[in-house]
């Protein structure tokens, strides 16, 4: 496959995220402007500018309409899709970080970085139909979790909220009351930084990537560990293929040691692995620098990665790719 | 200034001072040209564009380029994303430039690398489970072919390379020139023709089979001195017992011997002896080397 690349962003890359029909790409980077590209040919729609700070991760609502983004410029904030417009800010007083919408898009989930002596905390938003309704009222802050949480979605009919991060355990909280309902053990859990966190298509399983060099997929209701796949460098995204029983494993050792050795022994690839026989299936390479996003098209027959070296990669799979054995 | 005159070249109605055309570098002449032309695409997705411009000498130059637009994703899209298809650009997009190169295809063919070949995948799991220290998923099979060691060294970093029995190309050599049927017992890369395959049925092979129990007492003798001739090596060989024939190969064109013989003992037990004694011994400031002639299988 020849894939497209895409170098709109100055910055390293941090997010990706399709739209649900996918035909659009949003693309979150360390510089300020959150982007969307056309997925099929990777034709920049536009970007989104008001950030003051890094963004860390986007959210894109069911109707392709509102698009949310978290920033370390301590908002997070409402855009309209299609004309960039900002529809509003969510203020906090640390970093925003990860941002997911409930299914219905009527709630959404912020969690804020540990700053300036504030703990880590989950924000859990109302969306308003109108925006000119909108407020930045919380319907529930959780806290807890030591360091910062990197990713926090929704489970199941939108009454649990799964969280991880620095601290490596994996959360699930009640959306309604805040209880802390199960925590991912000692033995089976991460044992270093988790770093993403991604969804299945049907919200059945999800898969968690880690510093510890692996990456776990669990049971969204009961947090039972079913698989790990294990690699040789630092897991710094994950992806799961909607349509085959592939994961893609994105990362590279760190960004800073990245100059110190040949690309080719950084292992910039994103690693595909059989999702039940926890085997390599392979490798595509391309990145200069650790890949920092990865996201699957929901049609399956298309996935992008984001490196630290500012480029996404859009792959339209090969047709060989469908009949793949092991 | 120069005169005004007539302009050949493009034809355009109003007149024009050649002064003045040699002096602005050409830029302010593009209205002389033909307008662009856009041809296609076409149902192939052949677009052409025919562009004319001027070129440093002055020339008006034509340049047609001719692209293919290939699909690159054949998706079913929904009727909002053909919708979103046309919405307009907004943000940095909008003053995008043509010449930003935002997005680019890749001109490096990028393929699924897969860790080992498909279809190997039976052999990777067995070699992996070895008591291997370095078979870790994905590992190069190792085997070397001199001591049957896995995953420690290849045939050529053998460190028992010299202790082993030598059963390359080299054997089949000395068989064809004896013109025997031996190349049956030795490697498996040589033809060997169908009669004397090992499967071949046993009516008509009691003649060679008579010539191979003579072979089976054959020896090779090897680092040979190239002034050894026969009569010597039949001398050397004579005290361990009956030997029914000598014989040293000699190369053709230059008559000088090519380091190596073979002998043949009518008994067995005598040609081993032979072996056990002069294999590493000393002749003529070569240290010879004896064995069997056949690779053995016991």
């Amino acid at each position: 496959m020849r894939p497209i690349l895409m170098k709109g962003h100055e910055r390293p890359l941090t997010f990706l995220k399709y739209n649900r029909d996918g035909d659009l790409l949003f693309s979150c980077a360390k510089d300020h402007n959150p982007t969307v590209w056309f997925a099929d040919n990777g034709e920049r729609l536009g970007t989104y500018r008001g950030h003051n700070g890094a963004v860390w991760c986007c959210d894109v609502s069911k109707d392709s309409m509102r698009l949310i983004t978290g920033s370390a410029d301590q908002t997070a904030k409402l855009w309209n899709v299609q004309t960039g417009q900002q529809l509003f800010s969510f203020n906090f007083d640390s970093p925003a970080r990860a941002v997911d919408l409930a299914v219905g898009d009527k709630l959404v989930v912020i969690t804020t970085d540990p700053f300036m002596e504030l703990p880590s905390a989950i924000h859990v938003k109302r969306i308003a139909r109108d925006p000119e309704d909108q407020t930045g009222e919380s319907v529930l802050v959780l806290k807890g979790p030591q360091g910062r949480i990197n990713r926090a979605v929704w489970g199941p009919l939108n009454k649990t909220i799964i969280s991880a991060g620095e601290d490596a355990v994996i959360r699930i909280w009640d959306s309604e009351t805040g209880k802390l309902l199960k925590e991912s053990g000692e033995d089976v859990g991460h044992k270093k930084t988790i770093t993403s966190l991604t969804k299945s298509a049907d919200g059945s399983h999800f898969l968690t990537g880690s510093l510890d060099k692996s990456a776990k997929l669990w049971d969204i209701r009961t947090l039972t560990l079913i698989k790990t796949y294990v690699t040789e460098r630092p897991v710094n995204a994950v992806a799961m293929s909607p349509l085959l029983d592939h994961v893609v494993l994105g990362g590279g050792q760190d960004a800073s040691s990245v100059t110190t050795t040949d690309h080719r022994a950084g292992k910039f690839e994103a690693k595909f692995f059989d999702k039940i026989l926890q085997e390599e299936i392979g490798g595509v390479k391309g990145h200069f620098g650790p890949i920092n996003a990865l996201a699957f098209n929901p049609d399956g027959k298309s996935f992008s990665s984001g490196g630290e070296d500012g480029y996404v990669r859009l792959h339209h799979f090969d047709p060989d790719y469908f009949n793949i054995k092991i | 200034m120069a005169k005004p005159g007539s302009e050949p070249t493009t034809g355009q109605p109003q007149k024009i001072r050649w002064g003045e055309l040699e002096e602005d570098d050409g830029e302010d002449l593009d209205f002389l040209l033909p307008p662009k032309q856009v041809i296609g695409p076409d149902e192939n997705g052949i677009k052409k564009v025919i562009e004319y411009r001027f070129n440093e000498d002055g020339n008006k130059i034509k340049i047609t380029t001719t692209t293919r637009t290939r699909k690159l994703a054949n998706a079913r899209l929904s009727k909002r994303a053909v919708e979103r298809r046309s919405w307009p650009k907004f943000g940095d997009a909008v003053h995008e430039d043509v010449g930003a190169r935002l997005t680019m295809v890749s001109t490096e063919e990028i393929v699924l690398e897969r860790p080992r070949a498909p279809g190997s995948k039976q052999e990777e799991p067995k070699a992996a489970g070895d008591a291997n220290p370095f078979g870790k998923g994905g590992a190069v099979l190792m085997v070397c072919r001199t001591c049957g060691k896995k995953g420690d060294h290849w045939t050529s970093r053998c460190p028992y390379k010299d202790l082993a029995p030598q059963t390359e190309g080299f054997v089949d050599k000395p068989a064809i020139a004896e013109g025997t049927g031996a190349a049956t017992g030795t490697g498996k890369s040589t033809y060997v023709p169908p009669s004397q395959r090992a499967g071949a049925s046993g009516s008509e092979r009691s003649g060679t089979d008579m010539r191979r129990r003579n072979d089976e007492n054959s020896v090779r003798v090897t680092n040979l001195s190239e002034d050894t001739r026969e009569p010597d090596l039949l001398e050397l060989f004579r005290p361990f017992g009956a030997v029914s024939r000598v014989y040293v190969a000699v190369d053709q064109k230059t008559g000088i011997s090519r380091g190596f013989g073979f002998v043949n003992f009518v008994n067995r037990e005598d040609a081993q002896r032979a072996i056990n004694k002069l294999n590493g011994y000393g002749y003529d400031n070569l240290i010879l080397r004896v064995e069997w002639a056949t690779p053995r299988t016991n």
